[in-house]
């Protein structure tokens, strides 16, 4: 009695674990075929997908009779698409350097001044400080459709529309990194600034060698999330930049025409490839970021 | 604890505004100052020397067939995106919760999309859907008529597949730490009472959840206007007009730099937002007071 329902709860474990374990399968499916098919000749890409039309625009679409057929087994494995990607057609590498040069600088100056103001949310006593934390988590919330307007009507006042720093500075300033620091501040025990202000340290050392060592953590986390949403970004390059040698990989990709579908299979392996590295490396703090904008405070 | 702190100590104005500073001039410059500025743009008919039109602009925008449409889409697609996926992702947090084989690989593949940038897979949802696509070649080959994905009303689905596929990771990983906060006592007390699995459930898993289940459900709402990239990156600044989005209409008004209109449509966005997450932190408030969370 009791072996048969020990083997029945086995049973219904394996099951479950089997159908979850397809539907993770079936949500990496678009990574595995992006990745399998960057590895394919440009005749077996052509092959499997040249019927696949282009979805913009108001022109109907028609049927070919034909159609496009997945394949996740190469007929040759080759490097060419990245030969092709990386060494033949430079524009690839150099918008990937244009995503680096936006991401890189927010991510930077992101950590530096949102940790600076969550220490005083998280810890200081000052006049307005419950107001303004709700005006910066109305802000956060705020879709960009909002928040780009008031950036733009900044940017073309400053002059620097059709520049990268259009699109750092209002990156660098966003409030989502102050809202997740201060709630990560918030668990670092009050007893440790009052000790150490006892010792006689100032304020800037307690934030330096107390609580910035005590927050890598939180950091880790903001770095990742700051990373992944910028990374991904869309709008801003769309808006702020009208030279297209200027924009990010994201947006460029988009603007590759079907007859390079090789390559961009390749172009979009190298874009996401940071991105995996990053979360191989650190899904724990990604997972932590993710719990931690989930707290309330 | 706060209002102890508040009334045992003074205010350190100085020192916190030192650290404040950096955020809060680059906050002033970038968000507050144009967008209280912006309100000037949204009141005046022409952004150079414009005459006072009071809330002009603001009809002409709720009259406006295009606005309404991409706003009319914009709602449409968050009213069946988000519920959607947030029953998605707390069924995947509720099993996923359980003592399962492979727990943290699955978990993985889930969690995955989400770091994932949208531009790198767009192909596959072309290849997936295009009317000579994959999903296509598998509906004739059962013998049905193939359909028109992209250019059809069922590009919003199309627009909820893509988009649940990003998102629910990040949902069920918020569940998942909500479902690991409940302190098992409370199973525990509910099995020697003989409570059934679907009393503990309803009773103690669903309760407890629910501040959880709102801080998701307002992210997601705010999460499902960033949509616009998919549709974007798949379909370009003028796609079938069941997936015409807000920002679509944004961007071309930012094409022909019409200010009063940006403005406008920014200010009942910034409005209509702002109520919806004022209501619904009150309606958490009283939950939370009610279950004592």
């Amino acid at each position: 009695m009791q072996a048969t329902k020990h083997i029945k709860k086995k049973l219904t474990k394996a099951a479950l674990s089997v159908v979850l374990l397809a539907m993770a399968v079936v949500f990496l499916f678009p990574l595995i075929l992006t990745v399998i098919n960057s590895f394919m000749r440009e005749q077996e890409i052509e092959n499997s997908y040249s019927m696949v039309t282009s979805s913009s625009g108001e022109q109907e679409s028609v049927l070919s009779g034909k159609y496009a057929n997945v394949k996740l087994i190469p007929d040759m494995v080759t490097l060419t698409q990245y030969y092709t990607a990386l060494i033949k057609r430079t524009q690839f590498l150099i918008k990937f350097w244009n995503s680096l040069i936006i991401v890189v600088p927010i991510i930077l100056g992101q950590i530096l001044v949102s940790s600076m103001a969550a220490y005083a949310f998280a810890k200081l006593e000052f006049i307005f400080r419950d107001k303004l934390f709700f005006t910066y988590v109305i802000i956060m919330m705020m879709p960009f459709q909002v928040t780009l307007v008031p950036n733009y009507i900044m940017a073309s006042g400053l002059g620097i529309v059709g520049s990268y720093w259009s699109i750092i500075l209002p990156g660098i300033f966003g409030t989502f990194g102050v809202f997740l620091m201060r709630q990560f501040m918030m668990y670092i025990p009050d007893a440790y600034v009052e000790s150490a202000k006892v010792d006689g340290a100032s304020q800037l050392r307690i934030f330096f060698s107390i609580i910035l060592p005590m927050s890598k953590t939180g950091l880790a986390a903001l770095a990742i999330l700051v990373f992944i949403d910028n990374w991904n970004m869309v709008e801003q390059p769309l808006i702020f930049l009208q030279d297209i040698n200027m924009h990010p990989l994201s947006t460029y990709l988009s603007s590759i025409n079907s007859g390079e579908m090789g390559i961009a299979f390749a172009a979009s392996t190298i874009y996401m490839l940071p991105m995996l590295l990053i979360f191989l490396y650190g899904e724990n703090y990604l997972v932590q970021g993710i719990q931690l904008s989930g707290l309330k405070g | 604890m706060s209002a102890l702190l508040k009334t045992g100590k003074k205010y350190n104005n100085k020192t916190a505004l030192f650290f404040l500073a950096p955020s809060l001039i680059g906050f002033l410059i970038f968000f507050f100052v144009p967008f209280v500025g912006g309100l000037y743009y949204s009141l005046v008919d022409s952004p150079v020397g414009g005459n006072f039109v009071g809330l002009a602009n603001y009809i002409d925008l709720l009259r406006n067939t295009v606005f309404l449409k991409a706003g009319y889409n914009t709602m449409v697609f968050t009213a069946i995106a988000v519920p959607l996926n947030i029953l998605f992702s707390l069924e995947f947090a509720l099993l996923l919760n359980r003592r399962i084989y492979g727990r943290n690989i699955i978990r993985m593949g889930f969690i995955i999309p989400l770091v994932v940038p949208v531009a790198s897979v767009v192909l596959v949802w072309q290849i997936l859907f295009d009317i000579n696509g994959s999903l296509n070649a598998v509906i004739s080959s059962l013998g049905l008529l193939p359909v028109d994905w992209m250019k059809t009303d069922l590009a919003r689905i199309v627009v909820v597949i893509v988009y649940m596929w990003k998102n629910t990771g990040y949902n069920m990983v918020l569940f998942l730490a909500g479902l690991q906060n409940i302190p098992p006592e409370y199973y525990e007390a509910a099995d020697i009472d003989g409570a059934s699995n679907w009393h503990k459930f309803t009773n103690i898993t669903l309760v407890y959840l629910t501040p959880t289940t709102f801080f998701v459900f307002v992210m997601s709402i705010i999460n499902s206007f960033k949509v616009f990239r998919e549709v974007y990156l798949i379909s370009g600044a003028y796609p079938h007009d069941s997936i015409y989005m807000l920002q679509h209409y944004m961007n071309n008004k930012f094409a022909s730099l019409d200010y009063q209109m940006l403005t406008s449509a920014a200010f009942i966005m910034a409005v209509v937002i702002y109520i919806l997450v004022l209501f619904l932190f009150r309606i958490q408030r009283r939950i939370n007071s009610t279950i004592g969370g």
